[in-house]
């Protein structure tokens, strides 16, 4: 079983070296200039007034909390799709119902206009 | 030691190692990355056990979706750094209290199951080819022995959206204030 996952495991160790060694060409070429300025937040040339820390709008937390439960409904998906033709007409009534349920949310959602960004 | 516990190894060591630098970073947001190892370990853990279909979903969905989830909530809570300096004091001897729990039923665990740190293979190992045989019987099992539950996750997912929806919603008194 392991062999199997050695493409993955060349991607992995690619991904995790590209960065790595990016950084240290980049150390290593560049001129080294250190300055206070240069480690201040850039705000556009201004100084910065607050702290990064402000408070987001919760529409932020909304917009990530649908993505998860609709994330998790297309996760529900995959299995029934695999094993659609030995499902047949009884898993897509099965499937039919459960996307019913989830839809019933939807339209709750759009109807209340939670996904409007005003 | 065969090729399935040095992996089993491997991975405990990330899983440990990450979940220890995700309650110990001062910073919150470096807490949440840190995670992303330790989820990443668990994935780990349920290729080694066959079941692929979980191990995607870990990926897709806790460190896809959760882990922004949490980064989301960082955001939203403004913590100063001089919260995150008494840490560990508060609820010290309750988390020693839960650590000796653990760590006894671990160690019964360790010392009744089997006697061996060998991680255990699967008596017949898969044949090439077969990467989505585990996905294929969970949608199996999923839509005839636990079709209940699958239907039930359905309303537990709209009572999420629901609940969601509710609890972010500006009321009108503020929206004019």
């Amino acid at each position: 079983m392991p062999r199997d996952y050695i493409p993955i495991l060349i991607f992995v160790v690619v991904a995790a070296a590209f960065p790595i060694v990016t950084l240290l060409v980049a150390k290593l070429i560049r001129p080294s200039a250190p300055g206070k300025t240069k480690l201040e937040a850039y705000e556009c040339g201004i100084a910065p007034e607050t702290d990064t820390r402000g408070r987001y709008s919760i529409r932020f937390y909304l917009v990530a909390i649908l993505f998860v439960i609709f994330d998790v409904e297309t996760i529900f998906l995959l299995p029934w799709a695999i094993q659609f033709d030995a499902l047949g007409l009884f898993g897509l009534i099965e499937m039919l119902v459960f996307l019913a349920i989830l839809i019933v949310g939807y339209v709750w959602l759009f109807r209340q206009r939670a996904l409007k960004w005003a | 030691m065969s090729i399935d516990s040095i992996l089993f190894y491997l991975f405990a060591v990330i899983i440990l190692g990450s979940a220890i630098m995700t309650i110990t970073r001062r910073n919150v947001v470096h807490s949440a990355i840190w995670l992303i190892g330790a989820l990443v370990g668990v994935a780990g853990l349920y290729l080694l056990q066959g079941a692929e279909f979980l191990a995607g979903v870990q990926i897709i969905v806790y460190i896809g979706g959760i882990t922004v989830l949490f980064l989301f909530v960082i955001m939203l809570v403004p913590v100063r750094e001089e919260a995150l300096t008494h840490r560990f004091s508060s609820q010290k001897w309750i988390a020693v209290f839960c650590s000796v729990v653990v760590l006894v039923i671990l160690m019964a665990f360790v010392v009744h199951g089997g006697g061996s740190l060998e991680f255990p293979t699967r008596e017949a190992p898969l044949e090439p080819g077969s990467l989505t045989k585990n996905s294929e019987e969970v949608g199996y099992v999923l839509f005839s022995e636990y079709l209940l539950p699958f239907e039930l996750a359905s309303i537990l997912l709209l009572v999420a959206i629901i609940g969601a929806v509710v609890m972010s919603k500006t009321r009108k008194s503020e929206t004019e204030s």
